[in-house]
């Protein structure tokens, strides 16, 4: 009788909501190699693709049919099992923190059934996804290892020295707001920003933590091996970093997860600070259409505001230099660590002394 | 010491102030120009459709002329082998036999004339030595190829299409 007792109607819905969240964070990011060539191009006052299709937006499908097709090489003394293990980690964490981000607001059928869009609405969301974003340094740490090379090792050495360090600015700049909103869980942070204008004051965590954001901001852009920290792959001038012997799919893996990850701490982001799925008068909005009507602009408002960060990653990424190794050291450790904990510091203060 | 130019600038070694080190000002001021980059017309062109007009004196892959009447003004007098300074152009003299007045201007002829335009400098002046104007440089540029003897044009490939034939 085990078999009745499962909810059937519930796994199939969240199945449903899997591969579609699934498919549309892997069509944002292939789409996004697109955009950022076009971006890319257009800032330096050229075309961009344009052959492969209108606007050459069949291109990254083009570009994926071509990894498929080269020619896969694992050297004679490379870890087999590490060297297909670390790519395919850094797609699997890449996708896995997707789970938790809430795409919209719960969807309430006739029926009295209610569909969340979200995959999971567990209490420590942000925890989670800090947990699987420190596993994605494992896919990049093995990749280099078992390539049984020194170059490749030093540079996944550097990549995951990097993500390690501004890992903790980020993660203090982050205890910062749970302070002010108290919980960890995505669904409840996004409810707390309702709206964009209440009692006097923007409802959004952008307002209420400047400095917090800029140090999240900075942080994700080192977490993502992004200019101007793209240093462990310095794809322009050294060789490639942690994949300098991948090649065929298992190098696009690499290079896909990172269009992925970029998607996903977009979405992150603007759930935490720019209200996620909310936006100005949706009270009036939601009274005037009906619900599952509402529901889906709210998730539109939330691709295009993850859009728009994904617009300003790749601006920021097209006009500044690489930082040096020491920089970015010095920058980490010396400036946002400890600006980061003033800025816990200043935020405990307030929420006991003025707040209350 | 009186200076020979003005041009000299005193270099700011003064330390950043704090606004400075703050990179984030500086960082958006960047961002205006760059995004401001997007809206301007790319200097790019798509080539193969949009094509830029040559300069008036490009010189490009050679032709051999014809007169009014459609025949060959060469008449294989070596001038232009002579002048070439990269000793790209080999040809063979033939003598014109009867019944060929339509075909060639001259008594003589050239019989073989090829061009390696691997060797060629595009310098002109094979068309300056030319006492028959019967070689110019269009304004065409040699096609990308394969093998190196693609390269080597021949008569053929060299002579402008015959105006009174129709094809």
């Amino acid at each position: 009788m085990l078999l009745l007792t499962i909810d059937w109607s519930f796994i199939i819905e969240k199945l449903i909501l899997i591969s579609v969240i699934l498919g549309a964070s892997l069509g944002v990011a292939t789409y996004a190699t697109w955009g950022e060539r076009k971006v890319a191009a257009w800032m330096q006052d050229r075309k961009g693709p344009s052959r492969a299709g209108p606007f050459g937006l069949l291109q990254p499908i083009a570009d994926g049919i071509k990894l498929f097709f080269k020619e896969e090489i694992i050297p004679t003394d490379a870890n087999r099992f590490l060297f297909i293990l670390g790519p395919s980690l850094a797609m699997l964490t890449a996708c896995m923190a997707s789970a938790v981000i809430p795409w919209g607001p719960s969807i309430e059928l006739e029926s009295g059934r209610i569909i969340a869009l979200q995959v999971a609405d567990i209490n420590i969301g942000i925890l989670y996804v800090f947990g699987v974003v420190s596993v994605g340094v494992y896919g990049i740490m093995l990749g280099g290892w078992a390539s049984n090379n020194k170059y490749s090792l030093m540079g996944s050495v550097r990549a995951a020295s990097q993500a390690i360090s501004y890992e903790l600015a980020m993660g203090i700049s982050l205890i910062a707001l749970l302070m002010m909103t108290g919980t960890l869980s995505l669904a409840e942070i996004v409810n707390q920003q309702h709206g964009f204008w209440e009692n006097g004051w923007f409802t959004w965590n952008v307002a209420k933590q400047p400095l917090g954001f800029i140090i999240f901001l900075v942080c994700a852009f080192a977490e993502l091996n992004r200019a101007p920290f793209d240093l462990p792959e310095a794809e322009s001038e050294l060789v490639a970093g942690y994949h300098t012997e991948y090649s065929s799919m298992k190098l696009g893996f690499y290079l896909f997860a990172e269009y992925v990850n970029l998607f996903i701490s977009s979405a992150i982001l603007i759930t935490l600070f720019f209200g996620g799925y909310n936006f100005p008068f949706m009270d009036q909005v939601a009274g005037s259409v009906s619900p599952v009507v509402f529901s889906i602009i709210c998730v539109l408002v939330l691709l295009t505001k993850t859009i728009m960060m994904i617009l300003f990653f790749m601006f920021v990424r097209w006009t500044i230099p690489r930082f040096r190794y020491d920089q970015l050291m010095n920058l980490g450790w010396k400036s946002l660590i400890p600006l980061a904990l003033v800025n816990m510091l200043i935020t405990g203060a307030i929420i006991i002394w003025v707040l209350n | 010491m009186q200076e020979l130019t003005n041009k000299r600038v005193a270099v700011d070694r003064k330390p950043m102030t704090f606004m400075e080190r703050l990179y984030i000002p500086t960082i958006i001021k960047g961002l205006f120009i760059t995004v401001g980059h997007i809206f301007k017309k790319p200097a790019t062109i798509s080539y193969p459709e949009q094509q830029r007009p040559f300069s008036p004196v490009f010189r490009g892959l050679h032709i051999l002329n014809r007169d009014e009447q459609g025949r060959e003004k060469c008449t294989a007098c070596g001038l232009c082998a002579l002048s070439c300074p990269a000793e790209a152009i080999t040809m063979e003299a033939a003598e014109r036999t009867k019944g060929e007045e339509h075909l060639y201007k001259e008594e003589k002829y050239a019989a073989k004339y090829e061009i390696n335009m691997l060797r060629c400098i595009f310098c002109g002046l094979c068309e300056e030595a030319c006492p028959k104007d019967a070689i110019y440089l269009s304004e065409t540029v040699a096609q990308a190829n394969y093998t190196r003897k693609s390269f080597i044009y021949n008569k053929e490939d060299l002579l402008i299409p015959n105006p009174n034939e129709t094809h």
